[in-house]
């Protein structure tokens, strides 16, 4: 049954995505656009044998991902944006203590309660983190409801083969929308956690878990190996979809539910004789600077484009260091109505012809 | 003939160092935690969470595993063991700042859903471990860094008392107030600990003991002092007492 293709919302995808991912305890206060996955496991986890339980808020939601984290087993908290704000004390903690866990946040527009349009806001957010401290939240972002089920996936393995917080970062698009997407089996080894857990002290010696570390060698040490992490991962589990890059002018930058869209434009450029490509990047935390680096050698320039006033964009520029003359456009919208095919592809015309014809001429007729 | 006087409990750490100030209750009250898991047999099985506060050193102290929480979310981190390790025993060990102030969400709402933990509440009426400020317990009167003419309820409000208002929540099994002044009270608080330790072997609901504890460093007094201040003005506002059982019912 759950290898066929069915109709699915992207929060369904997402809460069985992580019931056959092995989730044995789900903790959640309800938000919008998010809460069908409250909803879908409050029956689920208890029928498969699991644990849910409905936290009073957000701070204890984490707090209790912290708890269950530290036992070893995959465990799962969702939210939204404003709510996941309240989180950021817990998921320091959780990376400090290097405890796997997954978090998924479905972006609304903000500031503040902003409203539950589509919004990719929350970038800086996840991947600069709001917590204290020297820390990074893995950060996948999937940009179709499959991706939402594989990515699901991939967050779990990340995060307990690396014991690091994971964060899914969807939005109200992708977790409201639906499409053929196929729940298949979890494709990933299981990775043995009983070397560190804590399950009590029987016949080994007590372990504890703790942020705290007043040696100043040891606390630097710490962060020196976190950071040493979360190399390790961007090498061995970096994800990104390169589409026309091979000879293309001007690259478009783009992630998650927009990036679907800016495709369609380019591909609409194609058609129109542009030489443009897309990249858009899946992991965006730790940021695939040496990739974006690559491609820029190769352009003559780079259009950037999110649902938010320029926060990837700093990545983007940042992975420009050394690479000379690249000129970086931006177009953005923070939040409400979504950009169109139409839209975007005037942007990226407009953009060539600025930036492309101009150096080769063909412009200025 | 040789008699045992006195033996470490197996669930106190070998190379344990009391890192608590001299004349602290702390002490009296982490060795009864210990007695009560040695005696009920748990230590093996036990996980327990050491919050913000004096009591963060509990991980050199129990011989048992133990996680950190956040400062007040000591609760909600033992749900989360708790409900993904149910065959495990899991206790909290947490100062009345942590507790009834940042903590107080996180401890009612684990007590409404019945979470079979065991937490103990060490109340000293002040926030010790930053040095002497005024807490959600410190007395009308009471001088701290916080309040350097004495608690005025006009300005700073009243004390809060904590077991009165947990032994309302249904899904509290057992919640006692002891104190440690004298050895009659230590056996009695130890009693207690453990009455609230079987509320959790039982499965009948959260465990819930609150210590009255002194802090002679920052009260500025002898702990001979500070034990007469827990037997005097404290224990009038603070009765001790059990104020719930559902464990001796039970049995």
């Amino acid at each position: 049954m759950k290898k066929e293709k069915k109709l699915l919302k992207g929060n369904y995808a997402i809460a069985q995505a992580a019931i056959e991912a092995g989730c044995q305890s789900y903790f959640a206060y309800p938000i919008t656009p998010q809460s069908e996955i409250a909803e879908y496991m409050s029956s689920a986890m208890p029928e498969n044998g699991r644990a849910y339980v409905a936290a009073e808020s957000e701070v204890a939601a984490i707090s209790m991902v912290l708890g269950a984290g530290s036992t070893g087993v995959k465990t799962m908290t969702s939210s939204s944006s404003c709510a996941v704000a309240l989180m950021q004390e817990g998921l320091s903690f959780i990376a400090s203590d290097e405890i796997p866990c997954v978090l998924v946040n479905v972006m609304r527009a903000g500031p503040g309660l902003g409203y539950i349009y589509a919004s990719q806001g929350d970038y800086f957010q996840t991947t600069k983190g709001g917590g204290n401290g020297d820390y990074k939240i893995v950060t996948y972002a999937p940009s179709s409801v499959q991706e939402c089920i594989d990515l699901t996936y991939k967050c779990f393995y990340v995060s307990q083969k690396y014991r690091t917080p994971v964060c899914l970062l969807a939005d109200g698009m992708l977790a409201q929308m639906m499409e053929p997407a196929i729940v298949g089996e979890y494709p990933y080894e299981e990775i043995d956690q009983t070397s560190w857990a804590l399950d009590g002290a029987k016949n080994r010696k007590p372990r504890f878990i703790a942020s705290l570390d007043p040696d100043q060698e040891s606390l630097r040490k710490r962060v020196v190996k976190l950071f040493e992490k979360y190399k390790k991962i961007l090498d061995e589990e970096n994800m990104f979809e390169k589409y026309e890059i091979e000879g293309a002018k001007l690259v478009v930058t783009a992630f998650g539910s927009i990036a679907r869209i800016v495709k369609a434009a380019v591909k609409k450029a194609r058609k129109n004789g542009l030489n443009v490509g897309l990249f858009r990047p899946i992991m965006l935390n730790p940021f695939p600077e040496k990739i974006v680096a690559e491609i820029a050698q190769k352009v003559d320039g780079i259009l950037d484009i999110e649902l938010n006033c320029g926060q990837m964009l700093q990545d983007i520029k940042s992975s420009l260091a050394g690479v000379k003359n690249i000129p970086v456009e931006f177009f953005g919208r923070p939040a409400g109505k979504m950009m169109t095919v139409d839209e975007i592809y005037e942007q990226i015309e407009h953009t060539y012809k600025k930036i492309v014809e101009k150096k080769y001429g063909t412009a200025c007729i | 003939m040789e008699q045992l006087v006195y033996k470490r409990p197996e669930s106190i750490k070998e190379d344990f160092k009391i890192p608590f100030c001299p004349g602290c209750d702390h002490g009296v009250a982490v060795r009864l935690v210990a007695e009560v898991l040695d005696e009920l047999g748990l230590r093996e099985k036990t996980i327990g969470v050491a919050s913000v506060g004096c009591s963060v050193c509990s991980y050199d102290i129990f011989n048992v595993d133990i996680v950190e929480a956040q400062h007040g979310r000591s609760m909600a981190v033992a749900t989360g063991i708790k409900r993904s390790k149910p065959d495990k025993i899991v206790f909290t060990y947490q100062g009345d700042g942590d507790l009834a102030s940042i903590g107080i969400a996180e401890t009612i709402h684990a007590m409404a859903r019945g979470e079979k933990i065991t937490t103990i509440c060490i109340n000293n009426t002040t926030y010790g471990m930053t040095g002497g400020q005024a807490g959600p317990t410190t007395l009308l009167g009471q001088v701290t860094t916080t309040t350097v003419n004495g608690r005025n309820s006009e300005t700073s409000g009243f004390p809060l008392k904590i077991s009165e208002l947990l032994k309302e929540i249904d899904g509290v099994a057992y919640v006692a107030r002891v104190s440690l002044d004298s050895p009659k009270s230590i056996m009695n608080a130890k009693k207690s600990i453990k009455r609230a330790f079987e509320a959790q072997v039982k499965g009948l609901g959260t465990g819930f003991v609150e210590i009255l504890s002194t802090c002679p460093t920052n009260w500025k007094m002898t702990p001979q002092q500070a034990h007469e201040r827990v037997r005097g003005e404290m224990s009038e506002v603070f009765v001790p007492g059990v104020y719930k059982d559902k464990v001796s019912e039970a049995i």
